[in-house]
């Protein structure tokens, strides 16, 4: 049966530039497709969505018998995960700190304009590691309290734990968990570090508010802290880079579109939703039933993984009319880009603002640019999808 | 033919959130005939969740509140009208001063009023609300926020304890007097107004439960009440909280099935005569509506919950302008929400339709949970505090009609989970307040005969 392999086809580093045909097969296959480990596929809206908000499935790796450390709140369960998620809110957002976010825009408008200060018409540029990847970086280290000069540092971190949490059926994955766990552990030991330098001596940054929160009983412990830390930092910057990418690679193929964003920039906060729907950073996310459950008729075992293909769901034509063209307009545009439920992207306000602010910035440049490689070169990971590099031609 | 029901004249009655949100629907239906909205309030629609919260908190004014329009209806709009009647056989809506107004077809949404003192010189009194309107929550915004030394709120439903929540975030001492065991109980039962009672005497509310206000005392302006146990409340400021009247007295000779209860209509919104034979032009939606719901053993409900008005208008609107065949059922699972001393308070399916509880996740003591109710062996309500997340979950056990208690599993799931409790919803008549789900089946009280039209 071809669907016994089709997460194997799915994570096979040639089906990057591409994976929707796979997604498209996925979906005719059912809405719960076995695999030959026996874990599971869900790829349609429907099921994605109620599996999301089913406090039956687990996000904690623990759950399956895996020993392993406390793991960041992102692959927490409640009350666990809802403690140290609202906790990690206290500095960032509502509804302790509402404007936090917002109050950013300018900055970020800032620092875009100083990455761009080179494009020059006829250069060739990177968008990745020009633009796209340095912005992110920039905005999550001045809103952590991270000196942007121990970037290379927290860069090979970052590619270490990103590549330990992809999904890579039938493979060995002793080596690089390994180097996750070593990455992890010296990236935690160094953000507590950091943040301990501000013991005392607050500075405008979620470090500081960290360690010098006042109530005892709202205070992270220092596991929690290197935990909660290492999560903001990476998640904070290697989804939005993705966003950006895709956003510039998704323009430059439909050009329509871009002479229509470019005629009227209020379009742009419709643009960036129907990437987040069209061509997601996060393509899948891994859940662990508690309990021997039934999904959509099909049973399922507890501790079974569960792989919910959160891009297959954002092109589910049962959900979404058309789903595989590119409409800024669509009226109805509940994606899954930031997930849902319970772990519904923490950043997500974050992530909208500098992905509008990038490729509002962009856009002057853009009428005129052109694909030097189309696809692009795309990164190992199947889970966080993107380009390695978009070159164009300015 | 069905081509026609795209054209003609549309009567709405009433201008608020259904008669809106039916407007535009309408149009996005492919209405083009020729459509009337009439409301008595001189004020174009406005929303109400914000009048009892971000207004009183002075947050927002309460002529801000305006519902955003999300199409041009182009309807014609009678505001600050009165509708007086209904002929059913010559198709017109009288208006007050004599006009009236043929219709093809009609669609009544006019929804409630705020249930007055009872006594009115003491209702009439300086300093006595009731809150409904937009000029409600504007007098009474504007004396919370002089500072008066003490409101007393008669009343412990969801407005009332919304009342009390925003006097305590303003600093101002308040006094809730409820006629039944706790505030709260006659939405959610015995159990979850425990935490409720428990949230208001946390935050400073002095909180008088199985008492009635017998009278409200003072020389032209408020200044207390007396209670049934003897005792006194003296206070500069009293909203009456007493729940919601609808409003169907002027279609008292119409023939339509409209009663205190509401005006009964079938799924798909078409409104019953008197004999409880559906009429076909017309159709009613909202808080005046009550229509029979077949997760709830086809009982006929009537919720006063925006949800409801929203999704009811929508129906009502498309099976004004669609044959028979293609119509379709008001299925929604009722769901509403609260804010109120801190808590988010979400509810799905009809609580009072219970025997039985389980506290499936979280706990009382974490102020954080989930309470899933059953009716003989299915699940049918849940109401989280501060666990809205998990709602979509139990609105799918509801609808799926999945046996109660809930399946184990669940993460946070309570040592209660598996310990039902009775529901314990209380008996409406001993509120002071109506309930906002009320189950409004009933026994004949009298002889069945056929009144023929004199016509």
């Amino acid at each position: 049966m071809p669907s016994e392999t089709l997460l194997a086809r799915i994570t096979d580093y040639a089906s990057r530039p591409n994976p929707y045909p796979l997604y498209a097969e996925l979906r005719e296959a059912g809405p719960v497709v076995q695999q030959a480990d026996g874990s599971y596929l869900v790829g349609t809206y429907h099921e994605i969505a109620s599996l999301l908000h089913d406090p039956r499935m687990s996000a904690d790796p623990r759950s399956r018998g895996e020993v392993t450390h406390k793991p960041p709140f992102l692959r927490l369960d409640d009350p666990e995960h809802h403690r140290l998620r609202t906790l990690a809110m206290r500095p960032f957002g509502p509804p302790h700190n509402p404007g936090r976010v917002d109050a950013m825009r300018g900055e970020i408008d800032r620092i875009t304009k100083e990455l761009m200060e080179s494009f020059e018409a006829g250069r060739q540029i990177d968008v990745v590691d020009d633009f796209a990847y340095p912005l992110p970086v920039t905005v999550i280290c001045r809103l952590l309290g991270v000196p942007h000069e121990d970037e290379p540092l927290f860069r090979a971190w970052s590619d270490a734990l990103v590549a330990a949490a992809d999904v890579r059926p039938e493979q060995d994955t002793t080596e690089t968990d390994k180097a996750g766990d070593q990455a992890r552990i010296e990236m935690g030991g160094y953000l507590v570090n950091l943040a301990e330098q501000r013991r005392g001596k607050p500075s405008d940054d979620m470090l500081s508010a960290f360690v010098n929160e006042p109530d005892p009983a709202l205070r992270l412990t220092q596991e929690e802290l290197a935990e909660t830390a290492v999560l903001l930092l990476i998640a904070g910057h290697e989804t939005t880079v993705n966003l950006i990418t895709n956003g510039v690679l998704t323009l430059l193929r439909q050009p329509e579109h871009l002479d229509q964003l470019r005629r009227d920039p209020d379009l742009l906060p419709r643009v960036v939703e129907e990437l987040l729907r069209y061509e997601p950073p996060v393509h899948m996310r891994e859940r662990i039933p508690l309990a021997d459950m039934d999904i959509a008729g099909t049973p399922i075992a507890q501790g079974a993984p569960v792989v919910l293909v959160l891009a297959s769901g954002n092109r589910d034509p049962r959900r979404f009319h058309d789903p595989e063209r590119f409409d800024p307009t669509r009226p109805d545009n509940e994606h899954l880009g930031f997930g849902s439920g319970i772990h519904v992207c923490y950043g997500a306000p974050l992530a909208r603002i500098e992905a509008q602010a990038a490729l509002g910035a962009l856009l002057p440049h853009l009428g005129t640019a052109r694909l030097v490689q189309d696809p692009p070169p795309y990164r190992q990971n199947a889970m966080l999808r993107g380009p390695r590099h978009l070159p164009i031609q300015l | 033919m069905p081509g026609d029901l795209k054209d003609g004249r549309i009567v709405i009655v009433g201008a608020s959130l259904a008669g809106l949100r039916a407007a535009e629907a309408l149009r996005e239906e492919g209405f083009t005939g020729s459509l009337t909205v009439v409301g008595d309030e001189p004020h174009p629609p406005y929303d109400r969740p914000p009048l009892s919260k971000q207004v009183l908190l002075g947050q927002a004014t309460a002529d801000t509140t305006g519902l955003p329009m999300r199409r041009d209806p182009d309807a014609e709009w009678r505001l600050g009208v009165r509708a007086t009647g209904v002929d059913l056989l010559a198709k017109q809506v009288l208006l007050e001063g004599g006009e009236s107004l043929p219709y093809d077809r009609l669609l009544i949404a006019t929804g409630t009023r705020a249930r007055p003192w009872p006594d009115q010189e003491e209702g009439a009194l300086d300093g006595v609300f009731t809150l409904r309107t937009r000029e409600d929550a504007g007098g009474l915004a504007e004396r919370l926020a002089a500072g008066p030394e003490r409101v007393l709120v008669i009343g412990g439903g969801f407005t009332g304890s919304e009342i009390a929540s925003a006097c305590r975030e303003r600093g101002l001492e308040v006094t809730v007097a409820e006629r039944g065991p706790a505030p709260l109980v006659g939405a959610l039962g015995g159990t979850l107004s425990k935490l409720a009672a428990a949230m208001q005497r946390n935050h400073g509310v002095d909180l008088r439960t199985g008492v009635t206000v017998t009278a409200l005392r003072g020389n032209g302006s408020f200044t207390g009440a007396e209670l049934s146990d003897g005792s006194r409340v003296d206070a500069d400021v009293c909203v009456v909280a007493l729940g919601a009247i609808r409003n169907v007295e002027w279609l008292a000779e119409s023939g339509l099935a409209a009663g205190p209860r509401g005006i009964a209509c079938d799924a798909g919104c078409r409104a019953f005569n008197m004999y409880g034979i559906v009429t076909d032009d017309v159709f009613v939606a909202g808080d005046v509506s009550r229509f029979p719901h077949p997760l709830f053993g086809y009982q006929m409900l009537s919720l006063e919950h925006w949800g409801n008005a929203v999704e009811q208008a929508k129906v009502a609107a498309h099976n004004m302008v669609n044959p028979g065949p293609l119509q379709h059922p008001h299925l929604a699972v009722p769901s509403f929400w609260s804010t109120q001393f801190g808590l988010n308070i979400k509810s799905v399916g009809v609580p009072t339709y219970s025997d039985h509880v389980v506290i499936a996740q979280g706990s009382l003591e974490a102020r954080r949970l989930a309470m899933v109710y059953g009716y003989q062996g299915r699940v049918t309500a849940a109401v989280t505090v501060d666990m809205a997340k998990s709602l979509d979950y139990y609105r799918h056990l509801i609808e799926t009609a999945a046996p109660f208690p809930p399946p184990p599993g669940a993460q946070d799931r309570a040592i209660a989970a598996d310990i039902a409790v009775p529901s314990d919803v209380p008996d409406p008549s001993g509120l002071s307040h109506g309930p906002i789900v009320a189950l409004t089946g009933h026994l004949p009280d009298r002889r069945l005969s056929v009144v023929q039209p004199t016509r």
